[in-house]
């Protein structure tokens, strides 16, 4: 008798789920397949839902249309580079916050959680005529440096360094190690996973930046990988299928690391929410 | 000894400079500097004229800045009123933990972590009148075809529904944390008290998840004002200017028309109502909504 009752429920349960599951992977479903349909099939009435044969030169088009290199290398210096510089500027200043009392420390703290708040795209404009005025337009440096000072990674990893035991800290200068040392050597090994955490959210958000780079750049030199697919869209934009093949191209980078990196990457999503 | 601790005095100082510097020169003074800008008429190239408030008055004089305004206010409302309602079903629906809702709660998060180009040259071609998926599933249930980027009135309702898609997901996770945290005694009383579902509901849950609910809140409103990526590959502001908002309007001011004072009059404004939702969220936080 319990399970006949429970069965209305259980079907709408089921339905819901698969309407979700459907709400949710269309989209890159139909991605997926447009990028390996041949134009013909792609402007076919009605619609295919599936292949006759991958046409994987759509991928090898959407490559030399663009200089895919040429923005695939750009963000992966930028990536790169304002992941090291996040670690050389970041780790010092948590440090400091966490572990020392100075006069002006709750001010410039509150000058930090401050800047959180402030969104970047209203203040692009100043800084674009910063960049003009130093000559800085179309460098790496202005792509890199905006973004290395970022107030949650202060935060997060200050949380973390107030963590590590005193008698740790009172051990190593006991033993006379430099401040240097002492960061190197024991904070920065506890705070492993709030690093690694740290890390995969700038490479998510720098690999994803689309605003920054377009409105900081007047010419292609250092654009990056998600302003050359837009290229694409510019100058492919009746071939559905290239442009797909070289929007998954930017998005298989993001998910590797997405399935690879999950329960972290939501962790770390969930902290940023609920801080 | 003595050395070193007049040396340690300095030390912090040291440590927290580069990042100070960096935040100062990339987020404080920018906004004083635009607070400057927008005082002067420029066009990039040519010598600053000093204009006094006639940027800001001309803001409020012509139409176009107003019609940008309530395209931002009108999405905003509908996005973080679908947002936070889907979000919270979504959550309600996915609060046990079984692996299928785990499955679909990873799913719909990960729209949150692909480039908002991405997702809007997916969504456009989705969304294509003649040749999309959407209008096609339409089609066989004999309706439409609807404009979904060129039709004026719904074209701001699409960006609309592609926002959702995006972020709905990563709000019920949110949520879903939240929810998880509610102590099981409050719970356990309220069922020997025999509370009705309703009252449970009302009294326990959303009263135990407001604090979270009113952040979200806020971020999205946040968010929707600097909806951008969204409508410069989808829409251009179009059709007729009704997906026209403020960041892309400044954009366009900016680098279109070359009108850098009148930008960033536009920006002074947008950071005031910014900044009073903030101080109004913080304060109301301060008094109402209670914490564990």
């Amino acid at each position: 008798m319990k399970t006949l009752i429970r069965t209305p429920g259980l079907i709408l349960r089921i339905l819901i789920s698969v309407l979700l599951i459907v709400i949710f992977l269309t989209p890159f479903y139909w991605m997926i397949l447009t990028a390996f349909k041949t134009l013909g099939e792609v402007l076919a009435m009605p619609p295919k839902f599936w292949v006759q044969s991958l046409q994987w030169q759509n991928f090898k088009d959407a490559f030399t249309r663009i200089d895919f290199l040429h923005y695939t290398r750009n963000s992966l210096i930028i990536t790169l580079g304002t992941l090291i510089g996040q670690v050389l500027v970041v780790v010092p200043a948590a440090y400091a916050f966490a572990r020392y009392d100075f006069k002006g420390k709750n001010w410039l703290f509150g000058t930090v959680l401050a800047t959180m708040m402030i969104p970047g795209q209203l203040i692009f404009l100043p800084i674009f005529v910063m960049f003009a005025k130093s000559g800085l337009l179309n460098t790496y440096v202005s792509l890199i440096v905006p973004f290395i000072a970022s107030g949650t990674a202060i935060f997060m990893l200050r949380q973390t360094f107030m963590q590590v035991p005193d008698s740790q800290l009172e051990a190593a200068r006991l033993d006379n190690a430099g401040e240097f040392k002492i960061i190197y050597t024991i904070m920065m090994p506890a705070a492993i996973p709030t690093l690694s955490t740290l890390a995969l959210l700038t490479f998510i958000g720098t690999w994803n930046s689309y605003f920054f780079p377009l409105v900081w750049t007047t010419t292609d030199a250092v654009r990056t990988l998600p302003l050359g697919i837009q290229r694409l869209q510019d100058i492919e934009g009746l071939s559905p299928q290239i442009v797909m093949a070289g929007n998954m191209m930017l998005i298989v980078p993001i998910l590797i690391v997405f399935v690879v990196a999950r329960k972290q990457i939501i962790k770390a999503f969930t902290y940023m929410g609920v801080k | 000894m003595k050395n070193r601790s007049k040396s340690m005095k300095l030390l912090p100082y040291l440590l927290v400079a580069p990042a100070v510097l960096i935040l100062t020169i990339f987020y404080i003074y920018p906004i004083l500097y635009n607070v400057y800008l927008s005082f002067f008429t420029w066009n990039m190239r040519g010598p600053m004229k000093f204009a006094g408030l006639d940027n800001y008055i001309e803001l409020f004089k012509g139409r176009d800045f107003l019609g940008t305004l309530s395209n931002t206010l009108l999405y905003m409302v509908m996005d973080v009123t679908l947002v936070m309602v889907l979000a919270m079903l979504l959550a309600l629906f996915l609060q046990k933990n079984t692996f299928i809702n785990r499955f679909i709660q990873t799913l719909s998060f990960t729209p949150n972590i692909i480039s908002l180009i991405s997702v809007s040259l997916i969504w456009m071609w989705l969304m294509n009148t003649d040749t999309g998926l959407f209008n096609y599933l339409l089609s066989l249930i004999g309706a439409g075809p609807v404009g979904w980027l060129t039709d004026k009135q719904v074209a701001l309702f699409s960006l609309v529904l592609v926002s959702v898609w995006k972020s709905v997901g990563f709000n019920a996770l949110i949520i879903t944390s939240a929810l998880g945290s509610i102590p099981a005694h409050l719970y356990e009383a309220a069922a020997l008290d025999n509370a009705s579902k309703q009252s449970v509901f009302f009294q326990i849950t959303l009263k135990m998840i407001s604090p979270t609910l009113f952040f979200l809140i806020l971020m999205n409103i946040i968010g929707s004002f600097q909806v951008f990526e969204t409508i410069n590959i989808m829409t251009q502001g179009g059709p007729a200017n009704a997906t026209n908002t403020l960041i892309f309007s400044i954009y366009k001011q900016s680098f279109e028309y070359y009108r850098v004072g009148y930008a960033a009059a536009m920006a002074v404004v947008l950071m005031a109502i910014v900044g009073l939702i903030t101080i109004f969220y913080f304060k109301a936080m301060g008094r109402r909504v209670h914490y564990r």
